[in-house]
């Protein structure tokens, strides 16, 4: 699905965009009766600096004038931008600063939704998409850090023996359901966006705002080591944990 | 006399901040909790995955503390270690009274590859769990100066906490210069010119550019009594502090948009003789560096 397919299924109603650029757009639209700010990445772009920036300056001014407007986040990133002048300039920092925007927003008491609509790879989807109370992704959206060729170069580990055990694994090979099973992904969208969207949004305010993807994860089973081991630490466990040997 | 922190072990260094005597780990390697993921292909695992993290005094006060071993896969975060790290989080939000700050000794290259997912979503949590404790209140100290750098999802950590302790030897940034290079080609980044890489992401940068609080010797003692320095400064996470930041990031952004290698930004910064600055000795650079606009 392209950006325009995404604007016009996610919100049917009324939608108005405010910034619409090739690579970047947001705008203010009706998610059944509630108006919520909608910002976005397109055409696989690179998040750097000056994007980082546009996307961190939409969160702080939604804050500023509409405290408690939704945020939703509509996503289709290749990751973070690799050029020596963004990191001159300390691009984590400026990943890091949306994080803290979406940080301070959620708590101010804004939902933010995240739905991957194309696709999302490491950098550019960890201090936004990543940062949501709930994230979605599209049935045909894929979600990584790398594609196996690349990662069996850098591992040194055939790329067959990667492809046989990505079937039973969620842990290291690309795909959104990995990220589903792991407890990161609420949910996958096929249909219903705008009704589903509506759900989201409901479903978000009625809930504690804590993070709840260590329980999932572990619930469906594709991440199961890390919610006893951190339970462990959180105890002070100067010992060791029964059943994580 | 002087004790390296680029060449200590993460224990070493973890022993080395806080005060003699006081640490207690959990999970500790006797607990054989190590990666179920890298023993699925076959690779060695350590059995602290990487990371030791407990509770110590430093200088009196306690703290929670972690540090990472960048020679056990480059202090890549897989599911376990970072678990380790985000109940460690946990702990401090929940702990009475609160402990005066968290402190990460940082040496990492990011997500680790053999278990990619489980760790992006483990740097998420992170990030995540690090600023909702902020905005409750719990202060986040990061020393960066060890072997395997500050990359990555660990360099997003770094720059959510409260405050930041660089050595020369750290290096802090987004993508390695490897990965740039590989993907951009030499002529963007070349990984193989050490002076190079450390111009743009070693500790003298960051200092005079304003990303970190401290700048000091690759000594132990020097990062424990600056860790030490920032355990009153003010911390703490609002929308009056984003929107400050957002402002120096933006006129930052502006105001180097044209440079291409880091002197020209010293330069305008008001350093006198950006050519020199890899040869100053700490206390020599941070006396100069002080005296320019844009450090902290």
């Amino acid at each position: 699905m392209n950006r325009d397919a995404v604007l016009a299924a996610v919100f049917p109603q009324e939608r108005l965009l405010e910034e619409n650029e090739p690579d970047f757009f947001s705008g203010t639209a009706l998610a059944g009766e509630e108006t919520v700010r909608f910002v976005g990445t397109a055409n696989a772009v690179e998040v750097g600096v000056a994007l980082a920036l546009r996307i961190a300056a939409v969160v702080i001014d939604t804050m500023r004038r509409f405290p408690g407007r939704p945020l939703v986040l509509l996503l289709d990133t290749a990751g973070q931008r690799l050029r020596r002048h963004d990191e001159l300039l300390g691009l984590n920092g400026y990943m890091a600063h949306m994080a803290k925007c979406l940080e301070v927003a959620r708590t101010r008491g804004h939902p933010v939704i995240s739905l991957v609509y194309g696709q999302a790879v490491s950098g550019g989807y960890l201090t936004t998409g990543m940062m949501a109370d709930a994230a979605f992704a599209l049935e045909d959206a894929e979600i990584k850090v790398m594609n196996l060729p690349a990662m069996a170069r850098i591992t040194k580990i055939p790329l067959e023996r990667l492809e046989a055990l990505a079937l039973q694994s969620a842990v290291f090979s690309p795909g959104a359901r990995n990220y589903y099973r792991m407890g990161h992904i609420e949910e996958m969208w096929s249909d219903d966006l705008a009704q589903r969207l509506h759900a989201a949004i409901a479903a978000v305010r009625a809930r504690s705002p804590g993070d709840h993807r260590l329980a999932r994860g572990l619930e469906r089973g594709g991440r199961t080591r890390a919610h006893p081991v951190a339970k462990a630490v959180a105890l002070g466990d100067e010992r060791g944990i029964t059943g994580c040997d | 006399m002087r004790k390296s922190f680029h060449e200590a072990s993460a224990r070493e260094r973890l022993l080395g901040i806080v005060d003699a005597g006081t640490f207690r780990e959990f999970l500790p390697p006797a607990a054989r909790v190590s990666s179920p993921h890298l023993a699925l292909l076959d690779q060695p695992v350590s059995f602290d995955d990487g990371v030791v993290v407990g509770a110590a005094d430093l200088d009196g006060h306690p703290v929670l503390i972690a540090a990472q071993e960048g020679r056990f896969l480059g202090g890549a975060i897989g599911e376990v270690h970072g678990a380790k790290l985000l109940g460690l989080i946990e702990r401090a939000r929940v702990l009475q009274p609160a402990p005066a700050a968290v402190v990460f000794l940082f040496d990492s290259g990011g997500v680790r590859l053999h278990e990619a997912n489980a760790g992006l979503l483990a740097v998420s949590e992170l990030i995540r769990a690090v600023l909702r404790a902020r905005i409750e209140g719990i202060r986040f100290i990061g020393l960066i100066g060890g072997s395997s750098g500050c990359f990555g999802g660990t360099g997003l950590l770094a720059r959510c906490c409260d405050s930041l302790v660089m050595s020369e030897e750290g290096r802090l940034a987004m993508s390695g210069p490897e990965v740039i290079e590989t993907v951009r080609g030499v002529e963007e980044f070349d990984s193989r010119d050490r002076a190079l890489v450390w111009r743009v992401t070693g500790g003298k940068h960051r200092y005079l550019q304003g990303e970190i609080d401290r700048f000091v010797a690759d000594d132990t003692g020097a990062f424990r009594a600056a860790a030490i320095s920032l355990l009153d400064k003010p911390a703490g996470l609002t929308l009056e502090s984003v929107t400050a930041e957002h402002t120096e990031l933006r006129r930052r952004a502006t105001r180097f948009a044209d440079c291409v290698d880091a002197p020209e930004i010293w330069r305008r910064l008001g350093v006198p003789h950006a050519e020199q600055v890899a040869l100053l000795g700490a206390d020599d650079f941070v006396r100069m560096a002080d005296a320019c606009e844009s450090t902290p």
